[in-house]
């Protein structure tokens, strides 16, 4: 039984993130980006195999400029470890799962 | 433990999916080796996920986005039994028959295949100058589709005188205020009709005869130095965003050495799909650095299939 991909929003963000009580994994994605498909499975995936260990957020970039803004995303998919509402671990682009897991574990 | 497969395709764009469906439906139940995910061009899908609408498929008359329509030929290899794995080829071994491909890094072989159709396409090239790799993702940038929108208001400057490198900044003009296009020559390489579209763009602008020479920017990309080729003039470019469109490299690791390549390092083929190495093929622009285009590569599968179906059946297998 896995937890699901909280969607998140300008308004929502600081909250959200700010108050996980696990560290937080936040994929910054558009619509239009081939890329933040290919990886959204994946992120599934992690929803429902990793929740002990880390839970899961979404932004739409496309709406949700300030936040993406602030935190001078510029590629997409970005990928932001928060700890404590921190950014722990920043990674760029699409990478297959194994890669992906590993960078977020290393850092968690 | 090894697998046997009569038709192994590694790749997944244009070329690999046909091939996947023809081969399929000659009931030769292909495995394709789709790739990883990745943002570069070497993915599930190919060169096509990174861009945007295609305008010149045909039977798409109101154009289709190069995502969907990968989407639709992967389903329908799919739909005739080809066995599609998202991961990559680690090491391919053609020097006997049935080749040996590895998923894994495990000693043993994890498919051989009778026939390897060679679909891995080609990927961007870099510009080799200093700032690039550490700006890349930091306003440099090989993908328009995936970053445009991050230069909303800002001058940018897309590198490059193709079809691909016109196309991406048309494509920047709707998010940026200016797109200097910077160009060795002094003439496009693209097509008429993306030129005129170019030449038409209030926004885009020309800096001819012009090669970049470093990135600058400490956190993220405040200027391009560029050098005039003519007159040997430097200066520099007060741009806040770079596309690097220059140009391909096509994916031949896997056969390098084994293969023979062409002086420019693509796969050389004879008549058809046809390699020097009997049963092995190679389809699309892994072989092909002429016509480059989303139909040539479909057809160019579809031969390496039918090339391969026919090769199987003189083989007795």
């Amino acid at each position: 039984m896995g937890t699901t991909i909280t969607t998140l929003t300008d308004a929502t963000f600081d909250e959200v993130v700010g108050s996980s009580e696990k560290p937080i994994l936040v994929d910054f994605w558009a619509e239009w980006c081939g890329p933040c498909k290919m990886i959204a499975p994946i992120l599934e995936d992690f929803a429902a195999e990793q929740s002990d260990k880390f839970v899961i957020g979404k932004l739409d970039v496309d709406v949700n400029v300030a936040t993406a803004t602030k935190f001078s995303v510029m590629s997409i998919p970005t990928l932001l470890l928060f700890k404590n509402g921190e950014v722990v671990a920043r990674l760029v682009g699409a990478k297959p799962k194994g890669a992906l897991l590993q960078e977020i574990t290393a850092n968690l | 433990m090894t697998e046997h497969t009569r038709v192994l395709i590694i790749g997944s764009g244009p070329a690999g999916l046909t091939a996947a469906i023809y081969s399929a439906r000659a009931q030769l139940q292909p495995i394709v080796i789709e790739g990883e995910p990745s943002s570069t061009t070497d993915q599930p899908g190919g060169q096509l996920m990174l861009t945007t609408d295609i305008e010149n498929f045909p039977g798409f008359p109101e154009a289709i986005t190069g995502p969907e329509l990968m989407a639709n030929m992967r389903a329908q290899a799919e739909r005739f039994g080809a066995d599609l794995r998202t991961t990559k080829v680690q090491k391919l071994d053609c020097s006997a028959r049935p080749f040996r491909a590895w998923l894994t890094d495990d000693l043993e072989p994890s498919v051989t295949a009778d026939a390897v159709i060679l679909a891995t396409g080609a990927q961007s090239l870099m510009m080799g100058v200093p700032g690039e790799d550490r700006l890349l993702s930091h306003g440099l940038s090989t993908c328009a589709t995936c970053d445009g929108f991050f230069f909303r208001g800002q001058d940018i400057a897309v590198v490059g005188g193709g079809d691909s490198a016109i196309e991406e900044a048309t494509f920047l003009t709707r998010f940026a205020s200016s797109v200097t296009i910077v160009h060795r020559r002094d003439s496009l390489r693209a097509s008429k009709i993306m030129q005129e579209r170019a030449f038409a763009n209030e926004k885009i602008r020309f800096a001819w005869n012009t090669q970049v020479t470093e990135v600058l920017g400490d956190e993220k990309v405040s200027g391009l130095a560029v050098r005039d080729t003519v007159t040997g003039e430097a200066r520099v470019l007060d741009v806040t965003g770079v596309f690097v469109a220059i140009g391909h490299i096509p994916n031949t690791t896997l056969v390098t050495g084994q293969v023979d390549l062409e002086e420019n390092g693509y796969v050389r083929t004879g008549l058809g799909s046809f390699t020097n190495i009997e049963g092995l093929f190679a389809a699309g622009d892994v072989q092909d650095h002429v016509y480059r285009q989303a139909i040539t590569s479909a057809g160019s599968g579809c031969i390496a299939a039918i090339d391969a179906e026919r090769w199987l059946e003189s083989q007795g297998h």
